[in-house]
């Protein structure tokens, strides 16, 4: 790493998930081994295949008042509700609104809202939509609602890759302060894809697991028996800061953001490419970036969504680039799968983790598939050593999108 | 059967504060939206589109920009 670049670091975490409506019983929860997975019970699940899903825990529109709330596209709410968090975790840091930035994405966007407005469209007209439903669909309204409430100015942005968006926020991020553009950004991913078309299309697309007498049991990355992922929702955004701004004022750093790696499969448009030769270029750039070699990752938050084909890919290329050493866990094992919310949810697990020396299991994993030879860490927690450590957060998406960040403790 | 003026109060107050959170009690015939709730422009909007699901009255836009007052809304709603 060159010494004259413009470190990046942690200060802030904020999440809305699966187990928990903030970090800390996110996190316990994580520890504990629980699943977040539930049987759905909405009527709309007979006419769909997959019957469960990873509901957030906390109902963001609980937590937001009923004004604000009802002008909010449910994963703009779940964004809204991170970033508070965040923001307050960080010590709600006195920055110029010209050097703060805000960079939150989701994968699909306002889609509850699209299609409750068509409905309410083709039944009762055009006077009836509420003057609010443009800013609830677009896709970079979470990064809007968030640039808003904090004043930002130094750019809002929302980049979109599918389920790699979360971590393509956060590298972007990254890449803001680096330049220069600015001293503070607020970076993350959030989704609330939960609708009958969605579950249905990606049925479709046979990429869902159907273990519908077993939700809390469905979502099993690496496991022989796993029949595809599970979907989850939610938000999980971090504050990330030039050092010299966080050393200037005093503030706790979680972390270092060290290195980012970004590359394309170019191989199908939802296939993993076999050899994951997109997905080793990605993990070896980060490690380059933040200049660290493959002994150094001790933690690699996996991307492993529990489908047939990219868990061994994934866990094969993770040897091959980095190591058969790191522990590994796929924490969608718990929180089911957040799509652009899940770059969000698992930098905030890996950050989590470096800074408090442990790693969360990856559960289900009964019966370990042929070609995963790294270290999962299964069933129970295990713990990392002392001293200067690092870990890598992977995120990959439809489209051939592969995003890894390599975090290392301060 | 026609609305009274207190049964269309009390279902204004609700729409308003579900829109906005001011508080029902503040919501009486004599305020004006703007000056005297501080509601703009959009909310008036989601405020008409509630209302007419309420009551079962259209209010065009053409109209809704002369109903100042809760007492403006009220009268329309009754004519």
């Amino acid at each position: 790493m060159s010494k004259d670049r413009v470190r990046v670091v942690v200060t802030g975490l904020g999440a809305t998930t699966p187990l928990g409506g903030d970090v800390a019983s996110t996190w316990s929860a994580l520890l504990e081994g629980r699943s977040g997975i539930r049987p759905l019970t909405e009527d709309w699940v007979d006419s769909v295949p997959v019957k469960f899903a990873g509901r957030a825990a906390v109902d963001p529109a609980e937590v937001l008042p009923r004004p604000e709330a009802r002008r909010l596209d449910r994963s703009e709410q779940f964004a809204l509700i991170a970033a508070r968090q965040a923001w307050q975790d960080a010590g709600a840091p006195e920055v110029p609104a010209e050097r703060l930035g805000v960079c939150v994405s989701s994968g699909i966007g306002g889609i509850g809202t699209t299609l409750s407005a068509y409905d309410t469209f083709k039944e009762k007209g055009w006077q009836r939509l509420s003057p609010f439903t443009v800013p609830m669909l677009m896709p970079n309204g979470p990064a809007a609602w968030v640039g808003l409430e904090l004043g930002a100015m130094a750019g809002v942005h929302a980049t979109v890759s599918a389920c790699a968006s979360g971590a393509e926020a956060i590298g972007y991020a990254m890449e803001m302060i680096r330049s220069g553009r600015a001293d503070v950004v607020v970076a993350g991913g959030t989704e609330a894809a939960i609708h009958p078309l969605n579950m249905a299309a990606f049925a479709a697309a046979r990429a869902m697991s159907t273990r519908n007498d077993e939700p809390e049991r469905a979502s099993r990355p690496w496991d022989r028996g796993r029949d595809g992922f599970v979907l989850g929702e939610g938000a999980g955004l971090v504050v990330l800061e030039s050092y010299e701004h966080a050393v200037a004022r005093g503030a706790r750093i979680y972390a270092e953001a060290a290195g980012l790696g970004m590359s394309a499969d170019s191989h199908h448009i939802t296939q993993p490419e076999p050899e994951g030769r997109g997905v080793m270029m990605a993990m070896t750039q980060a490690m380059t970036d933040a200049g660290l070699t493959g002994r150094d990752i001790l933690h690699v938050n996996a991307h492993a969504t529990s489908t047939p084909a990219g868990d061994v890919i994934e866990a094969q290329a993770i040897q091959k680039s980095i190591g058969s050493h790191p522990l590994v866990t796929s924490t969608k094992s718990m929180t089911g799968h957040l799509l652009g919310g899940a770059g969000g949810i698992e930098s905030v697990f890996t950050i989590k983790t470096l800074a408090e020396r442990v790693v969360p299991p990856t559960i289900n994993v009964d019966d370990l598939d042929e070609g995963v030879e790294v270290d999962i860490v299964r069933a129970k927690p295990r713990d990392l050593p002392e001293g200067q450590i690092a870990a890598v957060n992977n995120s990959f998406g439809f489209g051939g999108h592969n995003v890894a960040v390599a975090f290392t403790t301060v | 059967m026609a609305l009274t003026e207190q049964e269309i109060l009390a279902g204004l107050g609700k729409i308003i504060n579900e829109i906005t959170g001011i508080s029902a009690d503040e919501v009486t015939p004599e305020k004006s939206f703007v000056d005297d709730l501080d509601i703009d422009s959009l909310s008036m909007v989601e405020i008409a589109v509630a209302a007419q699901d309420e009551f079962g009255v259209e209010i065009p836009d053409d109209q809704l920009k002369h109903l100042k007052t809760v007492k403006d809304v009220i009268n329309f709603i009754q004519a």
